[in-house]
Parts: structure tokens; C-alpha cells; sequence
């Protein structure tokens, strides 16, 4: 019976993602939520509660009550975050000649994950291309291969690709053998090396959509935030860049939005020449990046950091060469 | 010559290492069980405290513990590849070296996946590799390759067994042996009485699992390298990596035979039987042997160096700055002295042989940290890091202990075997008797004597 239900969750939940993620999705939402469960109340099987909604169109509707509480922060399994939201092809796009390294995207991922502060699944690095060139703030985060090479190496399928292009870890199957940090091109892997009081937190049950809590021994990473998603949210660094420099959406749709413009996926990758980061070693990611042409900020102005933060440029040396000049 | 008075005489010399324990050997156990008591704190503070014990971090997720991990495994693939050949082919050495090598083969193979299951966060999941296993994963490969390998292995050396047991089984009666052991020799022996059919058919089992522990081997040697070549990282993913691993491991394994067999002659007064001629040809093999590693790291490392690209340039420069001494000593010092000594042919004695085997293990060992750590620290993506341990991997006492607690293990379970059965196969030097042809003139006649 409870299972039953559970099933019909799922699929009920689908059937509202289908209706639009971008799109000003609090009335829409609202409303299919509604005639979705109207649609499928037939097919439900009463327990006795019925509740009596009204639609933004001003319909009255009668629910079943045992459905209402699972929308749209409802838990997912493990076993169903497997699955992935169905015809989404999530894709980031991450606007490096608009970022100025202030860390507000580091700060929020920690804050929606619960991580500590050394703990970063969105890492800012400083790259430079080539000697010739200007180094260039670099957030970096799970590139959600298509190709994942910790997928394939994976002996337990702890971690796995879903069909809406993001790569999870189930915590729950984790055996720690840390294969698939080793195989990983882009560093996006980090271990939970010792225990911590958060970890019994059990206040909000375990999902490898919210990566919480999370658990001694075992491999944890950015998850793209499908919890946010499946409520037509943004992730949390896309929420919390003040910059816009993070845009998300989906690719079947082919648009991405950063919270304050919405635009077509390819027309932005054409125009302004986007790429994949270390697209030759054909793991065929699902960030992209627009290249740091035309940088809004100065790069000194990236060095309006903690003491901390900025001693981990130090090594590169046109850091050294700025503080020689005295700019930083 | 009578058999059976040989095989008296045989069990008298054996015998009286079976019976007593004098107090020198009890010491050395006991101190061995010592740092195994240590080694079992440190693994208990792992367990209960989490990896950050340990020198690992993000980046180098891997430290010793999988540097011994594929000491210890290549060592043993050797060790069965080499006990195979020598079965196979029915070579006269087996009679000095082959119940070594075997013991080697096996205790190693029980202490190297050990170091990688230390290497897990969570060991209460081990099971998992069974309930949910991926095929694809080449570490499933290697749990397969180790599994099988494990089983191949104590079946063979058991079979290798089988006439020593029943030697001991007929004639311990009269000795002050444990009732326990001796009813241990009398199981284990299954019945053999060494009649001709006998004898015949276990000699046929025991051929037929000696080609299959050299195939196994090499299987198994491949997987492991498999483990590193197949990702993405500068300086794993390689393509000679499989064969590079095997002679590799060779080496290191004739290394360790040899630092073993120089022991065990010293320690369990086998003169008669591991004599200077075993170390000579020993000592040849380990030059040809290091002539082709040091082939194939030369050819590893210049092929990257030439072709220079960005990621494999960090690489190289960190083995040439960080890294330095260990890389002269892993790939200068323990390649080219060992070569050095053994290819002149005054220096084939016992005690420099060995001395070349000692510089030949720690170096291959060295090459090993090499492979693992420093490409770690190297990824795709700069580091750009403020904590020190998470940018260079220096390991913690824990897995140090652990390391040298592996050690012990193996030197306990060794010494045990040692009592319970002789470490030269009685029944080969039986056999070396009957059929002369396979043996020397000199060695015949110190038998007979």
C-alpha cells in the first residue's frame, strides 16, 4: 500500500517536471502539481483523508491527502535518484570573463551541501593558458562527463550517470576505495576522511540528491543539486553568484539561464565561442565554459579574499609578479 | 639405495627443528607477534579514528599502503611464475628453492591485499564488491585475478606438499611431535603411500597446475597494472605498463627469493641443499632480469620526456626537483648497481648476490612510490591549496607501522610454516636420487654421503 503510493509519487512528480523547469515556474507549477493528482485520483487508492484545493484558476479540486506532503521537496530514494528526471539533459555554462573570484558561489554551495569550510565541491582556481596571457578565475565543480571515468572504474556502482546527465554517489554504497578520485581528470572527488558530528544528523533522511548527510569513508562531490531542480530551482551556485557568471538549464530545451537572463544554450556556446575543459581527453563534459575574453573585472580585484584564500595563488607566478607591483 | 632408509635419514635431519623450539626462535616470535600487536593499535586507531590517521588526502589518495600492496602482489605473481617454470620444466633447482618460492608466493598473496583493503574507507562494506559488482571496474578484475590466484596458489603448494606430509606422517610416530601436529600430518597426507600410480597422477596434477599458476600470473600481474594504465593520469596511463609491471615484479620477486633463500640457509642451516651455484644462476637471472626492467623504465620515462607534453612535463619536473634522490635511487642506483655487481663474474658469490637482491627490492620498491604518489600530487587541475598534507603526501606512523607490522606477518607465518613442514621438499631430493640425470654429478655425490 505505502509502496503503491510512493510509486505514484513518482510518477505524479514526473509528470510536473515535464511541465517546465525554467519557465516561471511557481504558477505552472502550482497548477499541474493540482491536475496531476486530479488526473490520477481515480487510479489512487483512498485512505479516507480528502482534501479540497484550490487552483490558481480558481477551481476547486479534491486531493488525496496522503499525496499532498511529497511535492515538490519530496525524499528520493537511492534507488530512485538512479533514475535521473526524465527528458532533462541538464547542462552548466560557466562565464569565466565575468567572474571575479568572490566566492560567493563556494560559500553557497557549502551552506546547501553542510560542508566545512575546507570542503569545496565548486573550487576557484587561477589558470593561465599560456605564459603570454592573463591568468583567469576558474570556479570548477563536477563536469558530469558523458563520459565519466569514475563511473567506469567504479566496482560497486556506488556512483552512477543518470539520464538527465548528472553524476551521483550513493554514500550508502560507497566502499571507500577512492578509484574513482584517482581517475578523475578534474580533481572533483573529495573523501570524508574522518567523522563528523554532522554525519549523524539524521534529521533529514539520506538522498544522493542532496549529498546529506554525509558518511565517514566514503567519496562525496557536487551533485548539480537535483533536489533544487526537481523544484524548479537553480543550484545553489548558480542561486548565489552575484555576477551571473553561472548559468544552468537543459539541453533539450536549449536554454540556460543564470537567475537573471534566460538564453539559448547553443546560440551562447556559438557566440562567445564556448568549450569544455580538457575536451582531449574525450571524457565529454557537461560544464562548459565562455572563455575569460573581455574580463569585466581586473584580476587583482579577485584578491579581495581572506588571507587564506589568497595564499593558495601564491605559487602562480604572475601572483608573485602582482605583488611585487605592490597591487595586491 | 633403499628409499625408505633414505627417507628415515631425511626425517632425522629434518626432524629436530620440528620438535624443539630453542630460545633464540622464541624471542624472535615473540617480538614478531610484538609489532604485529602494534600494527593491530594502529589498525584499530584507522578503524575507529577514519583514514586521517593516515597520510592521505584529497589528491594522493593512495600512499604505502598501495606501494606494498604492489610489492607484495608482484612478488607473489613472481613467485608463482617462477615455481611454475621450475615444475614445468622439470628443472633440478626445485629441489633447493621450489618450497620457498611457494611459500612466498602464498604467504605474499595473504599479506598484499591486506594493504589495499586498508587502503578502503569502509571496510564493513567489503561485501559490497559481491552484492553490487561491476564488471567494467578493473578492480573487480583484480579481486577476480586475486581470488583465483589466491585458490591456484594453495592448491599447488599443497600438492607440493602431499609426499612431505606423508614422509612425516610415517615416521613421526617415534618423535616428541604434538599429538596435534602429527595428526595434522596424517590429514593432510590423504592417504598418499607413494605408490607409482600415486606418484604418477600427482605428478600430472601437479604439472598441469604449474601451467596454469604461470598463466594466472601473468594475468594477474596485468590486471593490477591495469588498475593505473587504464586512467586518464600522467604517468599511469601508459601503455607498457602491463608487461613493465611484470618485469618488474620479476625482479623484485627473484630479489626476494634470493634475499629469502640467503636466510633461510643461515637461519635453518640448509648449506647442504641452497648452495652457491643456486645464488650464481640466481644472480644471472636477476642481471638479465634487471637489464629488462631497467630497459623498460629508460623507455617509460623517455618517451614522456621527449614528447614533453604539458601534463607529463609537471610530472617529470617534480621527479627531478621533489623527488630527486628517490628517483636516483629507485631507477639509477637500483637498477644500474645491481647490474653493476652482478655482471662481473668474481662478484656472483652469496653475499654480494644478495646484496644486489637487497638494493634490487628497495629499489623497485622506491620505483613503486614513484609511480603512485607523485602522480597524485600532479592532476589535470592545479592543486592551489594551503594545507601542506593535502598537497604533498608524506606517510603517517600508522601506515608505517603497518607497513613493517606487514613484514612481521609475513616473517611469523614463514617461521610457523618452517616448524610444521622442512623447507627443502624432502620428496624432491628423494626424487633427485632416482632420476640422477636431472641432477649434477657434485650434488649426487654430497647426497649420497
Amino acid at each position: 500500500m505505502k509502496k503503491n503510493n510512493t510509486e505514484e509519487g513518482g510518477t505524479n512528480r514526473r509528470k510536473f517536471l515535464k511541465l517546465g523547469l525554467l519557465s516561471s515556474f511557481t504558477a505552472i507549477a502550482g497548477t499541474s502539481i493540482v491536475t496531476n493528482l486530479a488526473a490520477q485520483e481515480n487510479e489512487t487508492e483512498p485512505t479516507g483523508e480528502v482534501m479540497r484545493l484550490l487552483t490558481p484558476d480558481g477551481k476547486i479540486v479534491e486531493v488525496n491527502a496522503s499525496n499532498i506532503n511529497k511535492y515538490p521537496e519530496a525524499y528520493i530514494s537511492p534507488e530512485e535518484s538512479r533514475k535521473g528526471i526524465p527528458d532533462r539533459k541538464f547542462v552548466m555554462v560557466i562565464d569565466l570573463a565575468r567572474c571575479k573570484n568572490a566566492r560567493k558561489c563556494v560559500e553557497g554551495c557549502q551552506k546547501g551541501h553542510n560542508l566545512d569550510y575546507h570542503q569545496e565541491f565548486m573550487q576557484i582556481k587561477l589558470i593561465r593558458d599560456n605564459p603570454a596571457a592573463e591568468p583567469y578565475w576558474f570556479p570548477k565543480n563536477c563536469m558530469h562527463c558523458d563520459e565519466p571515468p569514475c563511473v567506469t572504474v567504479c566496482p560497486t556502482g556506488a556512483t552512477f550517470k543518470r539520464e538527465d546527465n548528472i553524476v551521483l554517489i550513493d554514500n550508502e554504497r560507497c566502499i571507500g576505495c577512492k578509484f574513482c578520485v584517482t581517475s578523475c581528470p578534474y580533481s572533483a572527488r573529495i573523501f570524508n576522511w574522518e567523522h563528523k558530528a554532522k554525519f549523524d544528523d539524521k534529521s533529514q533522511p539520506y538522498s544522493p540528491e542532496t549529498s546529506v548527510p554525509g558518511a565517514m569513508g566514503t567519496v562525496t562531490k557536487c551533485d548539480f543539486c537535483p533536489d533544487l531542480l526537481r523544484q524548479g530551482l537553480l543550484p545553489h551556485c548558480a542561486q548565489s553568484c552575484p555576477e551571473g557568471v553561472i548559468y544552468f538549464g537543459d539541453r533539450n530545451e536549449d536554454l540556460v539561464t543564470n537567475g537573471n537572463e534566460t538564453v539559448r544554450f547553443s546560440e551562447l556556446i556559438n557566440k562567445r565561442e564556448g568549450y569544455r575543459h580538457l575536451e582531449h581527453l574525450g571524457t565529454k563534459p557537461n560544464v562548459y565554459y565562455l572563455p575569460a575574453v573581455d574580463k569585466l573585472y581586473e584580476l587583482e580585484d579577485g584578491f579581495d579574499v581572506s588571507e587564506e584564500v589568497k595564499e593558495r595563488y601564491k605559487d602562480v607566478p604572475y601572483v608573485q609578479e602582482l605583488k611585487k607591483q605592490g597591487k595586491i | 639405495m633403499n628409499i625408505e632408509s633414505r627417507k628415515r635419514e631425511l626425517f632425522k635431519e629434518f626432524a629436530p627443528r620440528l620438535e624443539t623450539t630453542s630460545i633464540k626462535s622464541k624471542i624472535y616470535i615473540g617480538s614478531l607477534i610484538a609489532i604485529i600487536l602494534v600494527g593491530l593499535y594502529a589498525f584499530y586507531l584507522q578503524m575507529s579514528k577514519g583514514q586521517i590517521v593516515t597520510g592521505m588526502r584529497d589528491n594522493v589518495v593512495w600512499g604505502i599502503y598501495e606501494v606494498n600492496f604492489i610489492l607484495l602482489v608482484c612478488i607473489s605473481y613472481s613467485g608463482a611464475f617462477i615455481s611454475g617454470i621450475l615444475h614445468f620444466f622439470h628443472s633440478p633447482w626445485k629441489t633447493a628453492i621450489a618450497r620457498i618460492v611457494e611459500i612466498i608466493t602464498v604467504l605474499s598473496l595473504l599479506i598484499g591485499p591486506i594493504y589495499i583493503l586498508l587502503c578502503m574507507g569502509r571496510l564493513d562494506r567489503l561485501h559490497y564488491l559481491f552484492m553490487y559488482p561491476r564488471i567494467q571496474s578493473p578492480i573487480t578484475w583484480d579481486i577476480m585475478a586475486i581470488i583465483t590466484d589466491i585458490i591456484a596458489c594453495f592448491i599447488y603448494l599443497y600438492l607440493t606438499f602431499i609426499p612431505d606430509f606423508a614422509i612425516l606422517r610415517d615416521h613421526c610416530e617415534e618423535r616428541k611431535i604434538p599429538k596435534w601436529v602429527k595428526k595434522m600430518y596424517k590429514t593432510l597426507a590423504i592417504g598418499y603411500q607413494d605408490t607409482k600410480t600415486q606418484r604418477n597422477r600427482l605428478h600430472k596434477i601437479t604439472r598441469t597446475m604449474s601451467a596454469m599458476v604461470i598463466v594466472l600470473a601473468i594475468v594477474a600481474y596485468s590486471v593490477l597494472a591495469w588498475i593505473f594504465s587504464l586512467t586518464l593520469q600522467p604517468g599511469w596511463n601508459s601503455t607498457i605498463f602491463a608487461p613493465y609491471f611484470i618485469v618488474g615484479g620479476l625482479f623484485s620477486g627473484v630479489a626476494f627469493i634470493i634475499i629469502t633463500m640467503y636466510l633461510v640457509r643461515k637461519f635453518y642451516k640448509l648449506e647442504k641443499y641452497i648452495r652457491k651455484a643456486h645464488f650464481k644462476v640466481g644472480g644471472i637471472i636477476l642481471l638479465i632480469l634487471a637489464m629488462l626492467y631497467g630497459y623498460f623504465t629508460f623507455t617509460e620515462y623517455f618517451s614522456r620526456w621527449f614528447s614533453h607534453k604539458e601534463i607529463d612535463t609537471n610530472l617529470l619536473d617534480k621527479l627531478f626537483t621533489r623527488y630527486f634522490w628517490e628517483f636516483i635511487l629507485a631507477n639509477y642506483v637500483g637498477i644500474l648497481v645491481p647490474i653493476g655487481i652482478l655482471f662481473f663474474k668474481k662478484f656472483r658469490t652469496i653475499k654480494w648476490v644478495t646484496i644486489a637482491s637487497v638494493i634490487a627490492l628497495a629499489g623497485v620498491w622506491l620505483n613503486r612510490y614513484l609511480i603512485v604518489i607523485p602522480t597524485l600530487e600532479t592532476p589535470y587541475i592545479p592543486i592551489q591549496d594551503t594545507r601542506i598534507d593535502y598537497i604533498f603526501y608524506s606517510a603517517s606512523w600508522v601506515e608505517i607501522i603497518l607497513s613493517i607490522a606487514g613484514i612481521a606477518a609475513f616473517l611469523l607465518m614463514f617461521a610457523l610454516i618452517g616448524k610444521i613442514v622442512p623447507l627443502v621438499p624432502m620428496n624432491y631430493i628423494l626424487a633427485g636420487q632416482s632420476a640422477p640425470k636431472t641432477v649434477k654429478e657434485k650434488d649426487n655425490k654430497e647426497i649420497s654421503e
